[in-house]
């Protein structure tokens, strides 16, 4: 046969297989999209009906045999009332053919419980409520609140759902009062973690995360552009330069969880550094930031132009000033772009954090670096591990938190490096 | 000093002012700060050493010292476990605040008192004809040396504490057991008499685990990184690609957390209901769960690296292949891939690795106990797993289970070193080929 004939026999096959090919590519990256979607999807399902909360209005009245029996206006005592009462009271007052202890348990469990420490804050603010009666608007309990945001199926057996017909009853005669509904959840964000899902916030774990993110930036950034300056410009090529780079490169890929171990190991069993601190997970995540930092701002030194440092050496500059008064201030948008990442990757981990111990359950944002504190991605973990269905969209509502940090912070690295960066 | 330089005239010293002043601030301060680290160092321990001193009978109090000396610290730092503390206790802690007062006046008055004697040296030595900026950019490069050193004290650290740890656990549990034992239940029981009160350490099944989540994510991440690399670098419209490349990317960028909430909130709870309507009976924390998500992690890992060893293949080759009539496909195939190959391995060892270390999705969707199976749709458990569930909480630091979470540390951290070392060793000579 005739070699023209024999590729010519050939030819369809061979296209057809050019097209599959093409096909496998196409498929991989439609794949890709896919779960990317899927998971952002499924995130943004579960998690932005967090966003709102249930509340319900009640006119309390701040009855001063309740709260002030003696009518001294002492603060202890109004701190330590009970509280609790005066939402209990209102909401038998608006459903007084309800009688019994079981249902009115139940008509009281509708109101959060953290309501008595709401009305108490307010009270404490302003002592002349005591003797009035107000129209306030108090957080409802997790139930209520799926039950509003429909998580909770009607058509289900009364004994398989979480609320029975009578409490259902109670909301949707509330509803056509319009005395509940959901407003936009200001206490997610105002506090601290709770056991209770509409009393738990992310205001402590942000703060928690923001001060172990400073201790990382003023550990790593520093030590990382200094560390990239001496091995760019002043390391001499010896075995001793090979092996820090090696190292550098290695420590790039070491696992998150080992600088756990050696945080745990050394700056809590050896220097005796408290647990559960930000300071602590602060020096750790530095030290896990510390190469991509490195390996950022040599890439950065080295898009400088030898021109320059040449032409500060040519006009007598020394080697140390060449390098921090020329080529250091150009090379300074691409470093910071690789800290802001290096940043961006240190607020999302968490494995290292859980082995200091950044995981306790901690109500109070904390106000220093040596106070118990846990972190955004910890929380996210902590509340994933609730079996309660608020906290399953409560942790979808703080992974979007995170995320939203996340895609500030690589912005602002995109940025930096497509705007302000020079170009030679 | 200030005179002389003053009067001299500027144009004839020979460094900058701001040279002598740096020189001079760096002589007077540095001592004083020294000495001030050193002492914060060491003061905590010697103030509790003198409280320890002055105590009574400090055996009778706890069980040991490093008990003793916790308590004492609880109550030194807050005030509810003061309320709570015995007598004695309180008395150590009001002992210690009182030396620690003193003790601070004291590093005051030293430090100020040594700044003060080499401020006075300054002002003697310092003189014009000293070479100034020669002696600050050395004192500068001495800093800057220090500061790239860090890496390798780390890893000394990371060594050093994984080792010293492990060894302690290898004094009760033998290295052998550890590495070939086929159970692993680290729970001590609390009597002795107790069923399976020695705890068994054998860890196999942790690493047959990793080994198979690894194995199912690499399944999914392999494939798909690989070939949307080849879509993208060959085929792709270039407005595709400058598109689709960076959403991919954002994959890498999603906290490990998120992935472990997804696999656990959505993919396994669907995968356990899918195996359900066809008769398979699917864990809800079956380790394909957890291996596909982390596959999908990965994918965008492998897919950067893919591209940037295909693109460093010389473009000769690519037009020799093409100018025989070869298709693109016949190219990539036959030529590119394989030219490529090694770089493609070392990245894939990369991946490998990271899939052995990712810790977060495999403590939320993998399981807990230790299973040796090979079923993908079975529960298995991870070293990562076990080493979070051995420290979080409470612990002491002698019972062999703490420690057993080091050994786990040392383990995974000799693997992915290894990994890491051939992965970043070959594709750094695959580079080198076509440079």
């Amino acid at each position: 046969m005739n070699p023209t004939k024999q590729i010519v026999s050939g030819l369809a096959r061979r296209q057809r297989a050019e097209k599959r090919f093409r096909l496998y590519g196409l498929t991989a990256v439609v794949l890709g999209m896919a779960f990317l979607l899927l998971l952002f999807g499924s995130i943004v399902a579960n998690g932005y009906k967090a966003f709102t909360q249930t509340y319900i209005e009640l006119p309390i009245y701040f009855d001063p045999a309740v709260i002030d029996p003696s009518g001294e206006r002492d603060h202890q005592t109004l701190f330590s009332a009970d509280y609790w009462k005066l939402v209990k009271t209102a909401m038998y007052q608006k459903f007084p053919q309800v009688s019994g202890r079981k249902e009115r348990r139940e008509l009281a469990r509708m109101v959060s419980e953290g309501s008595a420490y709401e009305l108490r804050d307010q009270v404490l603010e302003n002592l002349r409520l005591i003797g009035t009666t107000q129209h306030v608007w108090l957080a409802a309990d997790d139930d209520i609140d799926m039950l509003m945001k429909g998580y909770i199926d009607r058509n289900l057996p009364e004994d398989e759902r979480r609320l029975n017909d009578r409490v259902i009853g109670y909301v949707d005669s509330m509803r056509e009062a319009d005395a509940i509904e959901r407003r936009f959840n200001t206490t997610f964000f105002a506090a601290g973690d709770s056991r209770e899902p509409e009393q738990a916030g992310i205001l402590g774990a942000l703060m928690g995360s923001f001060l172990a993110l400073i201790v990382t930036l003023l550990l790593s950034f520093p030590i990382g552009v200094a560390a990239a300056v001496y091995l760019e410009e002043f390391a001499p090529r010896n075995r001793f330069i090979d092996l820090i780079e090696i190292n550098i490169n290695n420590l790039a890929a070491v696992p998150s969880i080992i600088f756990g171990l050696l945080g745990l190991a050394i700056f809590i069993n050896w220097f005796g550094m408290p647990r559960s601190t930000p300071v602590v997970g602060g020096l750790v995540l530095g030290l896990m930031t510390l190469p991509t930092i490195i390996i950022a701002s040599r890439v950065s030194i080295q898009s400088v132009p030898p021109s320059i440092k040449e032409a500060a050496l040519g006009v007598g500059a020394s080697r140390m000033q060449a390098m921090f008064h020329h080529v250091l201030p150009i090379a300074t948008p691409g470093m910071l772009t690789g800290t802001i990442i290096g940043m961006a990757r240190a607020l999302g981990e968490t494995a290292p954090l859980l082995m200091i111990g950044m995981v306790a359950f901690i109500v109070d944002p904390p106000g220093g670096f040596t106070e118990p504190a846990t972190a955004l991605p910890v929380q996210i973990f902590l509340w994933s591990d609730s079996p309660e269905r608020g906290f399953t969209e409560r942790t979808s509502a703080a992974i979007l938190v995170l995320l939203a940090f996340l895609i500030a912070m690589n912005a602002a690295a995109v940025y930096l490096r497509e705007k302000v960066t020079k170009r030679f | 000093m200030l005179r002389q330089a003053r009067n001299a005239n500027v144009a004839r010293l020979n460094s900058l002012p701001e040279h002598f002043g740096m020189l001079g601030a760096i002589w007077a301060g540095a001592p004083a700060l020294l000495v001030y680290f050193v002492w914060l160092i060491f003061e905590g321990d010697i103030l509790m050493a003198q409280v320890l001193a002055m105590l009574p009978d400090p055996e009778s109090m706890a069980a040991t010292r490093e008990l003793l000396i916790g308590d004492i610290r609880n109550a030194i730092n807050n005030p509810m476990s003061y309320q709570m503390a015995s007598e004695e206790v309180r008395m150590a802690a009001d002992r210690y605040r009182e030396l620690s007062q003193t003790a601070t006046l004291a590093l005051t008055a030293t430090c100020l008192s040594v700044f003060a004697i080499c401020s006075a040296l300054v002002l003697k030595f310092l003189t014009p004809q000293i070479r100034a900026r020669v002696r600050v950019e050395k004192i500068i490069r001495g800093f800057l040396l220090l500061c790239s050193t860090l890496a390798i004290f780390t890893t000394v650290g990371i060594v050093l504490s994984v080792l010293f740890e492990a060894s302690r656990f290898f004094q009760t549990v033998s290295v052998t057991e550890f590495l070939f034992g086929l159970e692993w239940s680290p729970q001590m029981a609390i009597r002795e008499d107790q069923v399976g009160s020695s705890g068994a350490f054998g860890a196999v099944p942790l690493f047959a685990g990793t080994l198979l989540i690894s194995f199912i994510a690499m399944l999914v991440a392999a494939p798909i990184g690989l070939m949307s690399a080849i879509y993208l670098s060959e085929y792709a419209p270039a407005k595709v690609r400058t598109a689709v490349k960076p959403m991919l990317e954002i994959l890498a960028g999603v906290p490990t957390v998120v992935y472990g909430f997804f696999a656990a909130i959505t993919v396994g709870p669907a995968l356990r209901g899918f195996g359900q309507s066809i008769g398979l009976d699917v864990a809800s924390e079956s380790a394909l769960a957890a291996g596909f998500v982390m596959g999908v992690m990965i994918i965008p890992f492998v897919s950067s690296i893919s591209d940037d060893v295909i693109t460093a293949v010389p473009q000769a080759m690519r037009d020799g292949s093409l100018g025989m009539g070869a298709t693109n496909s016949e190219t990539m195939r036959r030529v590119i891939l394989p030219a490529a190959l090694p770089g493609i391995i070392g990245g894939l060892l990369l991946a490998i690795s990271r899939a052995i270390g990712e810790t977060m999705i495999v403590v939320m969707a993998a399981g807990l106990s230790a299973n040796l199976t090979a079923n993908p749709l079975e529960a298995v458990t991870t070293v990562t797993v076990q080493i979070v569930t051995l420290l979080v909480g409470d612990q002491e630091f002698d019972s062999p289970k703490t420690l057993a979470a080091f050994a786990l540390g040392l383990a995974l951290f000799f693997i992915t070193l290894v990994l890491n070392f051939i992965a970043l060793y070959v594709v750094r000579k695959y580079r080198e080929q076509y440079e």
